[in-house]
């Protein structure tokens, strides 16, 4: 477990090295001058050249990459070109809006998932298995920004129960645990929540199924164990995977929530990114990617050490 | 080793047309997976045909029509926000949409069963490298790559395709190793080996032929995943450029009319969701007639 755990978190060093080389390389990567967007469009040859070394441009590339990535681990990722503040700021205040939505839609998800998908293994290719295999189908390929647009049409524009957008009342760009604030989140999370579903509905579906068909369930069920404890012998056993899933889910919706967060304009690391993208904001764009990449990682990462501490048949 | 080549069953290299014609049985049989090819076909023969068959020019509105209710007489599906006939445009707008979502996949099955492919096969360094550089790719959640990739390089058709198949290439060079790996060791192949067949030649005779369907069927579940990622570059404005008819796009800029024509604005969402509902079932169907596990 612990030679593991050691193995697994030295594998991930060069990832996470790879990872920043790649979000570095985004302001390469982008057409024209990265000093473009900040520079007037009359400045001088001088002013230009002095900015230059300023921002470091005219070192070369590794130089460069070498300055940033020890900035960066010191929690320097620049200064927003559009607002002037630290980026490192602008993201952490972004973050936790969208971890706390993830994190709702992920436990939702899971719980709708586990449900139908424990419905559909035990009941395999009856009618409640095809209802609940097609609520799975429909998780994974529904476009979440418009089901977020259908279920506003409906609760908000419709029947006017819920707010449309934002995270709170009055354009409250900081997320709070209330009534008011709740209300909010609810239509986003709900969207959201349909991905995991559909996924965590397949996969404990594959899992149950792969489970009661094993011989320790016959064993079990011969030796005259209730349903109720062979049911509880399958979750016991679907549980590792399951909430492995989920972790890795959760890690997808932090990353994925731009297009969530544009059309509920919830003010987390998407519509940070949506504003960074459409001002050409570089640094912005290069430090919130790299703090969700991070996340992700690392999120994964532990994910793989719990899988393997809660379930001792996994020795890799 | 020389003792286990002797008495190897010799496995056919290719397989047998009945093998796929067996899968063809199968899927036929699967009316669930057939009527979601039925849809995929319909909606790409409208796609093809859309000068002959969309009774409008998709571009051409008229502000004083705009935004007229699903059942408007001349206009079947109403109209968006420029007046605009949905009907034309939808049905135009599949071309840009399937075409979008179908490529990226097509272009990084290629490349990605190549790059997995030789990793597989040549084993050792070649593949810690070439499979620690796709770890690297992976490590991102697909959407964020999608717009990390495409916010930087710029809005355009073209780098929204670039993009996404960038975001498709590591998983499908993945499976491609690990099919390639697991084939690589098998006993037909060293006996393929011990008789001095070369490196290129038992790639192209032994291997294409046995990893490619596996590769395939993963391949085909992307399509409604990049099918939704697609469409959702558009709709956050980094695909497809107005006033070209495409679905996300079209979704987009009808977001403003929720609240005037709620039925219209949702319609291009419902395509989108059409055929990516399609193409998973459809994937669904052709794993379970060729029984490939994952």
């Amino acid at each position: 477990m612990l030679g593991y755990s050691l193995r697994r978190i030295i594998y991930t060093a060069p990832v996470l090295l790879g990872v920043s080389v790649v979000c570095f390389a985004l302001v390469h990567i982008s057409p024209g001058d990265p000093l473009i967007s900040i520079l007037p469009a009359d400045a001088s040859v001088e002013l230009q050249e002095r900015l230059r070394v300023l921002y470091g441009f005219d070192r070369s590339l590794p130089e460069q990459f070498i300055l940033w990535l020890g900035r960066a681990l010191q929690g320097d990722l620049g200064t927003s070109i559009a607002t002037g503040r630290p980026v490192t700021t602008e993201v952490m205040r972004a973050v936790s809006n969208t971890l706390m939505l993830a994190s709702v839609a992920t436990v939702i998800g899971f719980v709708l998932g586990c449900f139908f998908g424990f419905v559909a293994g035990y009941f395999s290719n009856s009618p409640l298995d095809k209802a609940a295999s097609a609520a799975a189908v429909f998780g994974v390929s529904v476009p979440h920004y418009w089901l977020g647009m259908v279920l506003v049409i409906i609760f908000s524009a419709q029947l006017g129960w819920l707010p449309a957008a934002g995270a709170g009342p009055g354009g409250s760009s900081q997320w709070r645990f209330d009534m008011e604030h709740l209300r909010y989140m609810i239509l986003p999370a709900i969207t959201m929540s349909v991905i995991p579903m559909g996924i965590i509905a397949r996969t404990v579906r594959a899992l149950v199924a792969e489970i009661l068909a094993q011989e320790f369930v016959i064993g079990l069920r011969a030796r005259g164990l209730s349903e109720f404890g062979v049911f509880m012998h399958v979750v016991k056993n679907a549980a590792p995977t399951a909430l492995a899933v989920m972790g890795v889910q959760l890690g997808y919706l932090l990353g994925g929530s731009i297009l969530i967060e544009t059309v509920f304009s919830w003010p987390g690391t998407g519509m940070l990114l949506n504003s960074a993208i459409f001002q050409r904001d570089l640094p912005l764009l290069q430090g919130t990617i790299l703090v969700l990449a991070m996340f992700f990682v690392v999120l994964n990462l532990l994910v793989d050490i719990l899988q393997s501490a809660l379930d001792p048949r996994i020795k890799r | 080793m020389a003792d286990a080549t002797l008495n190897v069953p010799i496995v056919p290299a290719v397989r047998s047309a009945g093998y796929w014609q067996n899968v063809g049985a199968r899927l036929v049989r699967d009316k669930t997976a057939m009527a979601a090819a039925a849809v995929l076909i319909l909606l790409t023969l409208a796609a093809i045909f859309a000068p002959l068959i969309a009774p409008m020019d998709p571009l051409e509105g008229r502000l004083i029509n705009r935004l007229r209710p699903i059942g408007t007489e001349g206009h079947l599906l109403g109209t968006d926000e420029l007046g605009r006939d949905m009907l034309s445009r939808l049905i135009w707008g599949g071309r840009l949409s399937l075409l979008m979502g179908v490529t990226p996949v097509v272009l990084a099955f290629i490349f990605g069963s190549a790059i997995g492919i030789i990793a597989g096969y040549a084993g050792g360094w070649t593949n810690t490298l070439i499979m620690r550089t796709v770890d690297v790719f992976y490590a991102f959640p697909s959407v964020l790559l999608a717009v990390a990739l495409s916010g930087a390089l710029g809005a355009g058709l073209g780098n929204a395709l670039l993009s996404l198949t960038v975001v498709f290439i590591p998983p499908i060079a993945r499976v491609a190793e690990s099919v390639t790996t697991r084939l690589r060791s098998s006993d037909f192949i060293e006996a393929a080996r011990a008789s001095g067949a070369g490196a290129f030649t038992i790639v192209r005779v032994h291997v294409l032929g046995n990893v490619l369907g596996p590769i395939f069927v993963y391949a085909t579940s992307l399509i409604a995943v990049s099918m939704i990622l697609a469409s959702g570059l558009s709709f956050l404005g980094l695909g497809v450029r107005p006033p070209n008819p495409e679905w996300g796009l079209m979704l987009n800029t009808l977001r403003t009319a929720i609240y005037v024509q709620p039925w219209v604005a949702a319609l291009p969402g419902a395509m989108i969701f059409m055929v990516s509902i399609s193409f998973n079932l459809l994937s669904d169907g052709l794993r379970s007639a060729m029984e490939v596990r994952q």
